[in-house]
């Protein structure tokens, strides 16, 4: 058993979260911040950003080569994040967590490093249709760069995966890269079971958690997982860290992806060769105050407690469905699970004939920050029927008056476009 | 402070509940021609006949939001008929339009630096013809003050020089 996310209070107190996060107090055209746009980024509490300007301001040089004072501190700021973050998911070792620019470059690492070497001509990949075009057009490239074959699991009517068919996609297959939790439905994937399937069909097992480690307790030992990939941005902390979490025997399996600095032991005239894990992969400065503002963010997190984040967001993932069920009826249509347990708060939906981009334009007037787009999903909005969709998505700071307000601004979206 | 009127503009709610020249034209021997907002996933199709350097017809195909719709609409309305270079110009001046920054619009201070975000570049709009009006085209002016939308409204006529040039080309 692992130490990842066993500690907090049963239950979370949203009005004194909110007192967190100075962006949440910010008046926007005389109306207060209605954030519900934390699937595409988060919010960060005062204490990563104190985190991150306690770095600069006290300790900031470079890491993992001064002798002095404040490169030695630095180098226990990046290096203490890196072990919060290992506690944070659960993880073997240090030496497992490599730090990326985001999880877009995380799977691009596993892809171009791991793929490239471990992959050939025919052999075949297994995605499902509800993936980020993250964990799709990475191996779109590989495919033509060395003609490996994509295979796709189905997505059924509910938002669920469709793994009918999954023996036979994964017969002879080498790798299944899949989410943990859907950006666009919300819907929480059986990790466990499909890596398990995978490793039973010979195929290393790939997971694109950004959406997971930032609202359900995560265990990559749980899961069983050869690789996993997340973004530090989501999860309370800041842009431009990300994490790729592999086992020893994969990720020394795996060659290097970037080289420079940092990365490696010796360099001559003639060639080089690369330091231990995880520096093998970070090639050189690496980004020192984000690390610390992510560590920042794991044990923010902790401290609330990751179990009494995903109740608070289970009921209020039911509340969001009931009430706009209630208010709006056939007018509204919500992508996904109906089920709160099988989803996270992640909310696509339809309302009316409203074009989202008209739609969350009206929101904005109101203060009400959703997102619309397709969300870097498109084959997904493809078996969805639809080109896009408006998408609100909840976090810790988000409580029932967020979701009444999103409420009141679809009925003066729907008052405006009435035709 | 814009405001949603600034944007939706009763004509354009007007063209958007009855889109003009909506519909499909057999190609060949029109010429049939996809466009994308890569930002939202929006997709247009437009049909152009084009005969005697001249538009003879045209039908616009897809879906997308009220201002990309409309936008297509008024353009659908504003080229049928038209020579290529009076189709040429329009398209300079609406593109001339589209890319006035919100400063010069408003006189205030809360304006755009560079309109990066409408992705027309500098030599698209130079030399805008004196005579061209853009008429109904005029109500699409508030976008400017949505940096966001400008793709939304310059995605049809995009699209269109994109049929213009493989319907003359060879």
């Amino acid at each position: 058993m692992s130490e990842a996310g066993t500690t907090g209070s049963a239950r979370l107190d949203v009005a004194r979260i909110r007192k967190d996060f100075p962006i949440l107090s910010r008046d926007i055209r005389g109306t207060r911040l209605v954030y519900l746009d934390s699937a595409n980024t988060s919010q960060k509490p005062q204490s990563v950003l104190d985190a991150m300007d306690h770095y600069y301001e006290r300790s900031n040089a470079n890491v993992h080569r001064g002798t002095y004072l404040i490169a030695q501190e630095a180098t226990e700021a990046i290096e203490g994040a890196r072990g919060i973050v290992r506690r944070f998911i659960g993880a073997p070792s240090d030496r497992n967590v490599v730090f990326t620019k985001n999880a877009t470059e995380a799977m691009n690492l596993v892809v171009r490093a791991w793929g490239t070497k471990h992959l050939r001509e025919g052999d075949a990949v297994v995605l499902t249709e509800m993936e980020h075009h993250a964990n799709i057009v990475p191996w779109h490239q590989l495919a033509e760069a060395i003609g490996i074959e994509l295979r796709w699991i189905p997505v059924t009517d509910e938002g669920h995966l469709d793994v009918g068919d999954l023996d036979r996609l994964l017969d002879g297959a080498k790798v299944l890269s899949f989410t943990a939790m859907s950006n666009v439905l919300g819907t929480v994937t059986p990790v466990a079971e499909l890596v398990a399937k995978a490793h039973d069909a010979g195929a290393i097992a790939i997971v694109d958690a950004s959406q997971h480690v930032p609202h359900i307790t995560t265990d990559v030992q749980a899961w069983g997982a050869d690789f996993v990939a997340f973004t530090g941005h989501k999860l309370l902390g800041p842009t431009g860290i990300g994490v790729l979490y592999g086992t020893e025997e994969i990720l020394e399996a795996t060659p290097p992806f970037l080289g420079g600095g940092e990365m490696i032991l010796n360099v001559t005239k003639d060639g080089f060769t690369h330091t231990e894990l995880p520096w093998k992969f970070e090639a050189g400065t690496p980004m020192i105050a984000e690390a610390v503002g992510l560590g920042a963010a794991c044990e923010y997190l902790t401290g609330l407690g990751m179990d009494a984040v995903r109740q608070h967001e289970v009921e209020l993932t039911a509340y969001t469905l009931r009430t706009l069920t209630e208010r709006f009826g056939d007018d509204v249509t919500i992508h996904g699970p109906s089920e709160p347990a099988a989803r996270g708060g992640v909310f696509s939906f339809a309302y009316k004939d409203i074009h989202p981009h008209d739609l969350t334009q009206v929101f904005d007037e109101h203060g009400v920050c959703v997102r619309a787009g397709h969300h870097c999903a498109k084959p997904l909005m493809r078996a969805l029927g639809v080109n896009a969709t408006a998408r609100a998505s909840l976090y810790v700071y988000n409580d029932t008056d967020d979701i009444d307000a999103l409420a009141d601004a679809m009925d003066a979206a729907g008052q405006f476009f009435s035709f | 402070m814009p405001g949603l009127e600034d944007l939706y503009r009763e004509i354009i709610l007007d063209h958007y509940r009855s889109p003009r020249n909506k519909g499909e034209l057999e190609s060949p021997p029109a010429t049939r021609v996809e466009g994308f907002n890569p930002l939202c996933g929006d997709e247009i199709v437009v049909y152009v006949d084009v005969e005697d350097d001249t538009v003879k017809d045209i039908r616009i195909g897809g879906q997308g939001c009220s201002i990309s719709q409309s936008s297509a609409s008024m353009m659908s309305a504003a080229v049928k008929g038209k020579s290529l270079a009076e189709v040429k110009g329009l398209t300079k001046a609406f593109k001339a339009m589209m890319s006035i920054h919100e400063q010069s619009l408003d006189g205030e201070g809360e304006g755009l630096e560079e309109s990066g975000e409408s992705g027309i570049d500098p030599s698209e709009i130079a030399d805008v013809p004196e005579e061209v009006k853009l008429g109904d085209l005029e109500a699409l002016r508030g976008v400017v003050k949505f940096p966001v939308r400008i793709k939304c409204a310059t995605l049809s006529w995009n699209t269109l020089a994109q049929g213009i040039d493989e319907a003359t080309a060879g």
